[in-house]
């Protein structure tokens, strides 16, 4: 007996020096498939092992500000003044596009939609598929005469706040009766929770149309449509496309941004970015380190994950300011290298 | 008394005394973390229709005409379908028969209500849109609850889902109604020339009609609670419609939908308000249902 007790407490032991260094983390769902294999590779080759609870954004947000997480996780952005007001700083971890998703019998992949056609489908003034505004952009196609059913996300989502942002860009009607948000008050159609839950609509009900992360739209096989772009040409949400967006769009410090509408012949004009959330002030020297070489390792080595997962890597100049936002970090007053 | 007997009669008063506990407290914590919504919006929470997170305005009615009318419906499929099997299970079948029959709809009360849900989504939506809507529209379409596009998903949908999940409940109550009818009354029924036919309808459905009506309550009561199976096929769009075909709302889903990504005191105090008019709306069913089995009791 007193054998096995012995046994157990060396056991102990010896598990406690391994489990030396824990991150937590909580918030955003849509890069959690991403983050937990990034997480998965970073223990392997750094032994700090990282826990993520995909809890969802708003829910990332608070908890990072309570203090309950050494990193909060977000997909829509916190502006400037409130990273200030709870002293926080927000840097990007990888992008997305959101593709325009639909079930019409008979048309796949490349229904050509222009912005002012999207926002009058989700204002529910465009009402049948074969409406000559539709069939105008795009004559080669044979599209049968049935009714449009909007479906959207019911649960409050970054994707959400993403797609109402561009729509409130591209329609003012849009902007004064609906405006953007993680949620908002819809005007048509049916809402699924979670992007499973618009994919499932998508499939199973004829004549529906919603958006969904790309990712998600790949997965589960659904056609997606060409969307008109600033300069006037029909692109597809993939990732060169996004890419260029991304490049040709402006970021600020505070990264407060939609990189919607971007300029730049091929740029898709839907698309985000999903954030990390950290206090300036760090408690614990040890683990203000591990998270900077994790943001790091990020930057350097998760590139071909997220393109193998359908995530966008940041355009380099994003990287490096991040990097540059990171050295405002700091242990009892100092900065941390 | 010995000191054993009185310690576990003190155990067994405070356990029950943690359950009544738990009742009070969950009601005040909903009120008081409702508070900054009532006082904001006031009776008119309940009357308006808008839920406007972005301009945080914020009504319940949707969510609780879309309750009552999903239950309703339910209520009105599963309650006959329930009596039927009620009466089979108690008055008709075999013994080797009636255990098996038990329980199988147990097993059915036992099914995750996550399964419904994904039934409803994949096997009942098409249905609907693509074959019911139409016929329903053809036959019935003069009638307001029959008009509109059906989508697959809404009131309907939901409704006949609830049904299936409530039909265990219904039904295995009314057969412990049905059984408790004492035997000689049936048998006096017999010795008076009654058929089967009319000692079912006249002694055993008029013994048993206080019970049967509490066992549909209590159905009732499962179908206003339901949350995630409602969720996936009431089409979530917050809007009050006549029609059975239009997209809605219930309470719950509302808050499963929500809640996870709420920010902002005022929408989170809402959605408790919501939780709390649920929570109201439940407790008075449960306490007319209860009322009417006490007196049936008493009667005896």
């Amino acid at each position: 007996m007193k054998r096995i007790l012995i046994l157990v407490l060396i056991l102990l032991l010896v598990t406690n020096v391994k489990a030396a260094m824990l991150l937590n983390g909580a918030g955003a769902t849509f890069p959690y498939p991403l983050y937990a294999r990034w997480f998965y590779d970073f223990e392997k080759i750094s032994g700090i092992k990282v826990n993520y609870q995909p809890i969802g954004s708003g829910a990332g947000i608070q908890q990072i500000q309570a203090g309950t997480v050494d990193f909060g996780a977000s997909d829509s952005p916190l502006p400037g003044k409130d990273q200030q007001a709870s002293n926080l700083i927000m840097i990007p971890s990888v992008a997305g596009g959101i593709a325009i998703v639909y079930n019409i019998p008979g048309v796949g992949k490349g229904l050509k939609l222009s912005r002012e056609v999207i926002a009058d489908i989700f204002l529910g003034k465009i009402k049948t598929w074969d409406d000559p505004k539709i069939t105008s952009l795009n004559p080669n196609m044979k599209i049968p005469k049935i009714n449009i059913t909007v479906v959207r996300r019911s649960d409050g989502s970054g994707t959400t706040d993403i797609f109402t942002h561009f729509l409130s860009l591209v329609s003012p009607e849009w902007k004064e009766k609906v405006g953007a948000g993680t949620s908002v008050n819809w005007i048509t159609g049916i809402g699924g929770r979670g992007n499973m839950g618009v994919a499932g609509y998508i499939k199973n009900i004829v004549g529906t149309i919603g958006y969904l992360e790309l990712t998600y739209a790949v997965q589960n096989n659904l056609p997606y449509a060409m969307v008109k772009n600033k300069a006037g040409n029909f692109v597809y949400p993939e990732i060169p496309n996004i890419e260029a967006a991304l490049e040709n769009f402006p970021v600020q410090k505070d990264f407060y941004v939609y990189p919607i509408d971007a300029k730049g012949k091929d740029s898709y004009p839907i698309s985000g970015y999903t954030f990390l959330l950290i206090r300036k002030n760090q408690g614990n020297l040890e683990k203000a380190k591990a998270l900077i070489s994790l943001v790091n390792w990020i930057y350097k080595e998760g590139d071909k994950t997220a393109k193998d997962l359908y995530y966008v890597p940041l355009p380099q100049k994003v990287k490096s300011m991040a990097l540059e936002r990171l050295k405002e970090l700091n242990y009892q007053g100092k900065p941390i290298h | 008394m010995r000191i054993g007997d009185r310690i576990f009669k003190i155990l067994a008063v405070f356990s029950s005394l943690i359950i009544v506990g738990l009742v009070i407290g969950l009601f005040i914590e909903l009120l008081v973390t409702s508070i900054p919504s009532i006082k904001k919006f006031g009776i008119k929470f309940i009357i308006d229709t808008v839920w406007d997170p972005v301009a945080e305005k914020f009504g319940a009615l949707p969510a609780i005409y879309g309750t009552l009318v999903t239950s309703l419906i339910s209520l009105l499929i599963s309650f006959p379908i329930s009596i039927g099997i009620a009466i089979f299970l108690s008055e008709l079948s075999p013994p080797f028969f009636r255990r098996t029959l038990s329980f199988i709809i147990e097993l059915l009360g036992a099914v995750p209500s996550l399964i419904y849900g994904m039934w409803g989504l994949f096997t009942l939506s098409p249905l609907i849109q693509l074959k019911v809507g139409p016929f329903l529209q053809n036959i019935l379409g003069f009638l307001p609850f029959f008009q509109g596009y059906p989508t697959g998903v809404g009131y309907l949908n939901a409704g006949v889902v609830l049904s299936i999940m409530i039909i265990p409940t219904i039904s295995s109550l009314s057969r412990e109604v049905f059984m408790a009818v004492p035997m000689d009354q049936r048998e006096a029924g017999y010795a008076l020339g009654m058929t089967k036919w009319e000692v079912i309808r006249k002694v055993v459905l008029g013994n048993a009609k206080s019970g049967i009506f509490a066992a549909g309550i209590l159905g009732l009561g499962r179908a206003l609670g339901e949350a995630v199976a409602v969720t996936m096929v009431i089409g979530n769009f917050y809007n009050i419609s006549v029609s059975l075909f239009s997209p809605g709302v219930t309470i719950t889903s509302v808050i499963i939908n929500e809640f996870v990504e709420a920010v902002g005191g005022l929408k989170i105090s809402a959605l408790i308000e919501l939780a709390l008019i649920l929570f109201i709306i439940t407790f008075f069913v449960m306490g007319f249902a209860r009322y009417y089995i006490l007196r049936r009791i008493e009667n005896k």
